[in-house]
This record gives C-alpha cells, sequence and structure tokens, in this order.
C-alpha cells in the first residue's frame, strides 16, 4: 500500500530523515514511534506530499508521491499535528467544505456526512463555530475531515493529543475500527496507545528506524533480562542466601528489610528462564512465607526508553 | 475548476463572516464618495475622471488590506497543510483565493457607481469613457491583488504582507509620476511598466490589446510567483 525505498530529507544542511525504507500492506494500524524531532512529522509529510524527499522514492498504492501527488492525495485522509482547522466556519460547513474540496459530491453524500459526524461524536456542536471548541472536539473535527471521502489511507498525526480519557478511548475504538478495512498511520509517543490499537510498530529515532515489528515481537526480542520481585517473611536472611542459587536467577539486585523479618527482593533472571516455581518451592523447603511474587516484563515504553536515548 | 469555486466560495464568505468585508468597503466608500464630491461642484463638469484618480489611490491601501491574510494566515494558523494535502494543485488554490478578493473587490468598485447617477444629474457623462474607466480599474485592481497575493505567500505575518504589498504596489503606482528624472530611454521603459500610464490609456476610451496584455501579464506573473513561493517550502 504505501512503500518508502531510501527515503532521505534534509533541512538546509540539518538531517532529518536518514535513509528509511519500509512497507505498509493494507489493514495495518501502524504505530510510528518516536521521540520529538525525530522525523516522524517530516516522513508523513512527504507521504502526504506536502514536503518533497531530498532523495529516496515514496509510492502510496503504486503512485508516486512526487509525480502523481494528486492520486496519492485523494487516496489519503490527514490530519495533522494540532488539528489546524478554519477557526471562524462552523463545523458542518467547515466538514463540508473538506468534503467537496476532496471529491465531487453527489446526493449520497449527505449520508456520508451525518455517518462521520456520529463516528466522531460531534452531534451536539455541528453549528458551532470551530474556534470556540475545545481541544478534544476540535480533534475529532480534524478526525471527520480525514475520514469524510472514505479514504483507503488514515494518516493521523497525535490524534489523541489534548482529550479527555474517556474521549481517548473512543478515539482509539474508532482507529481500531477503521483498521480493520483500512490502513491506518498513527504517530505518537504515548505508548499504551501503541499497546491498545496498533498491529505493527515502528520506532524512528534521529531520522533512522530503530525497530520494527509487532508490539509482542519487539517485546520478546528485548525481553532479554527479566525481573522478579518478590515480598518474603520469616528466615529472611537464609533466604537471600540460597535464592542466588536457583537455576535461572542472575543475581539479586536489590533487597531491603521492610520491618523486622519482612524483605523486599529484586531478582534479575537469565534470558528465556522462568524460575517462579523453584523460588515458591524455596520459600517452602526455607520455612518462608512468600507474601508477594511478580513478574515484570519488558514494556514498550522500556523499549522505547532504551532504543531512543542518546548515547553520551 | 469546480474545487477552485469551492475554494473562492469559502473565502469570499469568510470575508462577510468577520468584520473585514463590511469595514473596508465603508471606509473605501466613504473616502472616495467624500474626496470625489468635495471637488466635483468646483470644477463642475460631469465626468468621473477625479473619482478614477481617487480610487487608484485609496486602492494603495485597500487592496493590501484584503489581500494580506489570504495565504499568511493559512501559514500561521497551520492550516496550509491539509489544504496543500487534499487533492488539488497549488495554483488552484491560489486561483481561488484570488477570485474570491477579486469579488469582493469588483462589488466595491460596483457601488461607486453611484455617483455615475449624480453626475448624470449634472450634465450628460460620456458612458464609454465610464465604462472603459472602470475597465482600466478592474484590470488594475487585479495587478494589485496578485501582488497582495505573492506578498502574503511570503509571510506568516499579516502586517509584514501588508507593508510589502503597499511598497511594491506604491512602487508601480509612482513610476510614471517620476519618469522627468529618468534619461529618455529608461523613461520609456518604466513608463510601459507603470500600471497608471495604462490605465489612463484605456480610461481615454481606447481599448489597445497591448494595454490588456500588460495587465494579463503582469497578473499572470506575480500569480506565479505566488505559486512558486508556495511551492518552494517542499524543498526547503
Amino acid at each position: 500500500m504505501i512503500s518508502i525505498q531510501n527515503l532521505t530529507k534534509y533541512y538546509g544542511t540539518a538531517l532529518a530523515v536518514d535513509n528509511i525504507s519500509f512497507e505498509i500492506e493494507k489493514g495495518t494500524v501502524l504505530g510510528f514511534l518516536g521521540p520529538n524531532g525525530a522525523g516522524k512529522t517530516t516522513t508523513v509529510r512527504i507521504i502526504t506530499s506536502y514536503l518533497s524527499p531530498s532523495s529516496g522514492r515514496v509510492t502510496v498504492d503504486n503512485f508516486d508521491v512526487q509525480t502523481e501527488s494528486l492520486e496519492v492525495r485523494r487516496r489519503i485522509g490527514y490530519l495533522p499535528e494540532n488539528a489546524p482547522l478554519y477557526l471562524d466556519m462552523n463545523v458542518i460547513e467547515y466538514i463540508k467544505f473538506m468534503q467537496s474540496m476532496r471529491m465531487e459530491v453527489s446526493s449520497t453524500d449527505g449520508r456520508r456526512l451525518k455517518e462521520v459526524i456520529g463516528l466522531c461524536g460531534l452531534d451536539g456542536v455541528i453549528h458551532k463555530n470551530i474556534g470556540e471548541l475545545s481541544k478534544g472536539y476540535r480533534q475529532r473535527v480534524g478526525l471527520a475531515q480525514a475520514m469524510i471521502h472514505d479514504p483507503e489511507i488514515l494518516i493521523l498525526d497525535e490524534p489523541t493529543a489534548g482529550l479527555d480519557p474517556n474521549q481517548i478511548i473512543e478515539i482509539r475504538n474508532l482507529i481500531k475500527e477503521l483498521g480493520e478495512e483500512k490502513t491506518v498511520i498513527l504517530c505518537t509517543h504515548i505508548l499504551p496507545e501503541v499497546e491498545a490499537t496498533c498491529n505493527r510498530v515502528l520506532i524512528i529515532s534521529e531520522g533512522k528506524i530503530v525497530a520494527d515489528g509487532t508490539p509482542s515481537q519487539l517485546q520478546s526480542s528485548f525481553e532479554g533480562r527479566g525481573t522478579i520481585v518478590i515480598q518474603i517473611k520469616n528466615n529472611c536472611e537464609s533466604f537471600i542466601e540460597k535464592v542466588a542459587g536457583v537455576p535461572g536467577v542472575e543475581r539479586i539486585t536489590a533487597s531491603g528489610k521492610i520491618t523486622e523479618g519482612l524483605f523486599n527482593i529484586s531478582l534479575e533472571t537469565v534470558k528465556g528462564t522462568d524460575p517462579r516455581e523453584d523460588i515458591f518451592n524455596l520459600c517452602r523447603d526455607n520455612d518462608s512465607v512468600l507474601l508477594e511474587m511478580k513478574r515484570e516484563e519488558t514494556s514498550l515504553e522500556d523499549i522505547f526508553r532504551k532504543l531512543t536515548r542518546k548515547e553520551s | 475548476m469546480r474545487q477552485i469555486m469551492v475554494l473562492a466560495r469559502r473565502e469570499f464568505k469568510s470575508y462577510f463572516d468577520s468584520p473585514v468585508a463590511y469595514v473596508v468597503m465603508t471606509i473605501f466608500l466613504l473616502i472616495s464618495g467624500w474626496q470625489f464630491s468635495s471637488t466635483l461642484f468646483l470644477t463642475n463638469t460631469p465626468e468621473l475622471r477625479g473619482l478614477f484618480n481617487i480610487i487608484r489611490f485609496i486602492l494603495l491601501f485597500f487592496i493590501p488590506a484584503v489581500s494580506m491574510r489570504l495565504i499568511s494566515e493559512e501559514r500561521r494558523l497551520g492550516t496550509i497543510e491539509l489544504l496543500m494535502t487534499l487533492p488539488v494543485r497549488d495554483w488552484q488554490i491560489v486561483i481561488g483565493k484570488f477570485l474570491a478578493a477579486y469579488m469582493l473587490i469588483i462589488i466595491t468598485l460596483l457601488l461607486t457607481m453611484i455617483h455615475f447617477v449624480t453626475v448624470s444629474f449634472l450634465g450628460d457623462p460620456d458612458i464609454g469613457a465610464t465604462l472603459s474607466g472602470y475597465l482600466g480599474l478592474i484590470l488594475i485592481v487585479g495587478v494589485y491583488l496578485s501582488i497582495g497575493i505573492f506578498t502574503s505567500a511570503l509571510t506568516q505575518n499579516q502586517i509584514v504582507a501588508f507593508i510589502l504589498a503597499f511598497v511594491i504596489i506604491f512602487v508601480f503606482y509612482i513610476i510614471d509620476k517620476i519618469i522627468i528624472f529618468f534619461p529618455g530611454f529608461i523613461a520609456g521603459i518604466l513608463e510601459f511598466l507603470s500600471t497608471d500610464y495604462h490605465f489612463n490609456n484605456i480610461s481615454r476610451g481606447v481599448v489597445d490589446s497591448r494595454d490588456i496584455i500588460y495587465f494579463l501579464s503582469m497578473i499572470f506573473f506575480f500569480l506565479f510567483l505566488a505559486v512558486q513561493t508556495i511551492e518552494s517550502r517542499k524543498w526547503k
């Protein structure tokens, strides 16, 4: 659906996107992650043909974004960062305007208009000026104009910024629904959003792709050393001595006495092992009481931080 | 074409959604009417030449005021990003905005025809000269407006767009009034560049293709610059 080959973009002499290549298949909901200034927005602007690449080739549905940009633009619904809208127009006027700019409006398109207004939860505000709306409603208006022509590809740059938690969940569900038949690119740095909606994650840092895969693939490839946190009572000192010898336990990273005879212990485990059962057995043999045991998995957040931290 | 009209209609309507159109039209009509009538009864001749002179002067300020926000405001709000990613070509956007502003000014100009009625009471004004005068004004407006759109594309700041447009327009306005300071052959070129020189030719009632071509190519040139300016974002 979207193919990016050796894309490079300079702003003057500053390198924004550094020779990246990837493909996006139809029906993918792609979480496009990266810290601020990593090149997400630049890449998206090139796909939407707002900017031209310095070198490389980008095609959408086999149309080149530079030479056949009108064909590309017809297939894309785009919500730029911060949802820039005409503040002096009212909601319904604006959506109608965008609809007729995007396509020949026929008599059946009134239905589409109603449908999109319903989907985006705009029923109550259609006659209000966009300038009077809250940030959350503006985002929804932005989303509505991006969906109005029922595009095959939706590109949403931080669509949930400024929304309250309920609205965020609504929008996420909407994106998930859309992703069943459409291709969605979701730029964000909110990680739970990606875990909740995306079936593919692409992490970009300083203009380069640093990770690419499904959320679970990324998690398993980065799982490495897991962490187990336990809390025990009774015979703590002898337990700590023995636990270091349990197969799969790499080392004790921290242990702390909370009160007399009550310890918190953090263990690092060897990659690919799960020593929780052995730890439980050890407690029993040692006459210690296991109050708590929790394995902490590597979250996308950890991966993100690990990959995008600037090396100093 | 359809999209140009959709865009033009939106732009035109947005002039009337805000007080801009009303304020600008009122001030324009007040100043032109006052200036015109204050000398009309001194000369007591039934012609609109005086009105046309005044209007051409007011247009120096009036056109930049109408055109300044057309593109700069889109850049400031960021809406240009959405506009430029619609399935519309950049030149269609420029033309759409140009037409919207053009319509607003043509309507304002037509409102000044009320003075033609006044003058008719004084005597028999020359209808041909009046019509060619209005034709000349409409062409001049086109040139000024294309300059205004060009400067509006250059900056995010409406005030800067206004001042730049005023300066460029003023140069074209003033040239034929200062050519006596230049040697003959340069003067000839400068005179040909002047908007007023061509206006005077047309308003005399002689609609020469050279003058029409001058106006149309000026309009084309500055609209072309505006489109180029907008497109240059892609390579920055």
